[in-house]
């Protein structure tokens, strides 16, 4: 058994043009980490500098938002479907002001 | 079958530098804008993958309700995108309404344009009697705007 990601098409160079892959992990983290290992530079595209998930992507377990499940904690278990969308947001907003009022 | 018989003269989205779209959704995205403003307004036109004729108008809540930011409500997105997988569509254009400047990408949106075969169409709702309309791709940071044919369509779908 293992965890299923969907992959968005902007991030489907990092997995050869696949849209599933397959993952392990107990925790969101694990996964990313054991991702990256298959696919280089994914993590880079998920996880900021500074270690938080990137204002960019939502990313869900099964049905949920993983930042309602503790985010970069989420527990996972063997069966469980991730997807990974990108955020869909912009306006007119002067860009520093716009991350900082989605506060990711 | 030879492939090069397969998928003939089928045009993919990225090498179109034109978005055909039917006036009645066009309409309905401007009626959208209006009734939102001042705050922006935001949705997506879905499509046949791979045929980049936008067909199922989806407005989208600005879960920010901001006069100069939108955001999709994550759990309304991940509905909608599943319901594009099951109907095996993608989205063809994304809307949304700038309320006092120029229907032209924000850095805000460039920085956030995630999905590269998508249209980004924006309406600028500044005038009250008028509406701007513009379509652009954004790939990589990279603007580039493309005309906008709006079409009659004869025959319901």
């Amino acid at each position: 058994m293992a965890i299923e990601v969907r992959v968005p098409t902007i991030l489907r160079s990092y997995t050869g043009g696949a849209k599933t892959v397959e993952g392990a992990g107990s925790t969101l983290t694990e996964l990313i980490d054991d991702l990256d290992a298959k696919h280089n530079g994914l993590k880079g595209r998920l996880i900021t500098a500074e270690g938080g998930l990137h204002r960019f992507v939502n990313i869900y377990v099964n049905d949920e938002d993983v930042r309602f499940l503790g985010a970069l904690d989420a527990k996972l278990s063997d069966g469980d479907s991730i997807t990974i969308l990108p955020a869909v947001a912009g306006g007119a907003l002067g860009f520093a002001a716009a991350a900082a009022l989605l506060g990711r | 079958m030879s492939p090069a018989t397969l998928g003939v003269g089928k045009s993919h989205g990225n090498v179109n530098n034109v978005l055909t779209i039917d006036s009645a959704i066009v309409d309905a995205i401007v009626a959208h804008a209006r009734r939102d403003h001042p705050d922006e307004a935001c949705g997506v036109v879905a499509g046949p993958i791979g045929s980049d004729r936008p067909a199922r108008l989806i407005p989208m809540d600005n879960a920010a309700r901001s006069m100069t930011f939108y955001e999709f409500d994550s759990m309304e997105q991940l509905r909608v995108w599943r319901e594009m997988d099951d109907n095996d569509e993608e989205p063809v254009v994304i809307y949304h309404s700038h309320t006092a400047t120029e229907a032209y990408p924000s850095r805000t949106d460039i920085s956030f344009a995630g999905e590269p075969g998508a249209h980004y169409l924006l309406v600028s709702t500044r005038e009250p009697d008028s509406e701007e309309i513009r379509s652009f791709r954004i790939v990589d940071g990279v603007v580039t705007e493309e005309e906008i044919n709006i079409v009659d369509a004869t025959v319901d779908a």
